[in-house]
């Protein structure tokens, strides 16, 4: 690798908006992957749609992220120049695609809370935070709502289809513990009425997802071991691959513009 | 110091009338003054500062807008415009005009209704077909060709057409 990584001053708001913009990036990259793979083109343009979604979404989290911290660094520099053990996203959103049931059933998993949380959000005392949360409350929408439709479709499709979401929901339901953790660093964001305290949303997330379940005719498990470590760095193995794609260009070729 | 302000006014004015003849790449048929992405024109110091709002957070048109701003302005001789992007207040449909209502629904786009029913996981909303009217239509897909539009059909005139989305 030519360029070397950035140095990062992770402030607790520079922390706070970095970790959900990488949410947003790493997400929105997992999207970009299906472009052109997806089962039906209607669907390969809604993924696609979706990760563009959280792409904007990504480079205005840390456009702002760039502007608190002022030390020079700008959202490229974020996205292309911090190595894998400083990315701050939620394990889940690293996992791989699988098939199409198990990228739903992320997906419906993170819509399901981001939906409720950038909602609260709109009541940020940070205007920035404030308003980036009154575009993302609406696309969360329309993402939760595609997602949940799919659950439907393929929990109560066929047999097949119904054992591809089961296993899903098996596999990456103890990435989901990870979305309600809250440590010291947003305790005072949020008792300071910027940051949203996402360990109030774990009820109705719960019921939201149990609701969609049942309609679907597919269970949750009943284990609450949690995975955790994305918030501090600490990933699984797919995240550096994820890295190595995305960052190659500017990696090789620093700078590089067209 | 009158001819002054009397010149920031004037120039403030044709800044404007420049930047809201911009259009929309993905529709061409509305400038970005229907759409309500012009937010303001200001004249400091006898440079002009344009500030646009963003329709969706990843709309690839906006760096592509800001680029035609900054060109309809040179055109109008007015040099080194500043482009401003403003998040708040946040874009919704509502501020299209009615006039770019009308345009949409000509140009074969069903405009936004009200979005009541957006809030339910599993809701369905009625819009009415843009080529013949009729309420008989079916959402084909929730994500279109662009981010702000859906893809539907009308089961009258069997045509698609899409749907700008409400945001």
């Amino acid at each position: 690798m030519a360029v070397a990584s950035i140095k990062v001053s992770e402030t607790p708001l520079v922390l706070y908006a970095l970790r959900r913009a990488d949410d947003a990036l790493i997400l929105g990259h997992r999207l970009s992957e299906w472009c052109g793979h997806a089962p039906m083109l209607e669907e390969d343009m809604a993924l696609a749609n979706m990760g563009l979604d959280l792409l904007g979404q990504a480079r205005e989290l840390y456009s702002y992220a760039a502007k608190v911290e002022g030390k020079g660094n700008d959202e490229d520099k974020f996205a292309y120049l911090r190595d894998v053990r400083q990315y701050r996203n939620l394990l889940l959103l690293e996992q791989p695609n699988g098939d199409f049931a198990r990228t739903i059933v992320r997906q419906f998993f993170y819509a399901a809370l981001a939906d409720l949380y950038w909602r609260a959000m709109m009541q940020s005392k940070d205007a920035t935070l404030a308003a980036i949360a009154a575009k993302s409350e609406k696309e969360s929408a329309y993402h939760v709502r595609h997602c949940a439709e799919w659950m439907v479709r393929l929990g109560d499709g066929t047999d097949e289809s119904h054992r591809r979401a089961q296993t899903a929901i098996d596999d990456l339901w103890s990435y989901t513990g990870e979305m309600f953790a809250v440590d010291d660093s947003e305790r005072g964001l949020i008792d300071a009425g910027i940051a949203v305290d996402s360990a109030a949303f774990h009820s109705q997330w719960i019921k939201t997802v149990t609701d969609v379940a049942s309609e679907a005719t597919l269970a949750l498990p009943d284990n609450d071991w949690m995975q955790q470590g994305g918030r501090s760095g600490r990933h699984s193995e797919h995240l550096g691959h994820l890295l190595s794609e995305l960052q190659s260009m500017q990696r090789t070729f620093p700078g590089a513009t067209w | 110091m009158v001819s002054a302000a009397i010149n920031d006014a004037d120039l403030r004015r044709r800044a404007w009338n420049a930047a809201s003849q911009v259009v929309d790449p993905e529709i061409p048929v509305l400038t970005i003054a229907d759409l309500g992405v012009l937010r303001d024109v200001a004249v400091s110091d006898g440079r002009v500062e344009v500030a646009i709002t963003p329709t969706y957070s990843g709309c690839p048109a906006m760096n592509m807008i800001a680029l035609e701003i900054e060109l309809a302005l040179e055109r109008a001789g007015i040099h080194k415009p500043k482009i401003r992007t403003v998040l708040s207040p946040a874009w919704t449909t509502d501020w299209l005009s009615d006039d770019g209502r009308r345009k949409l629904r000509e140009y074969g786009i069903a405009p936004p209704i009200a979005a009541s029913s957006r809030r339910a996981l599993f809701g369905e909303q009625q819009v009415a077909c843009p080529q013949c009217g009729s309420d008989n239509t079916e959402r084909l897909s929730e994500f279109g060709s662009t981010s702000c539009k859906a893809l539907w059909r009308c089961k009258s005139c069997r045509e698609p057409f899409d749907y700008f989305k409400c945001h």
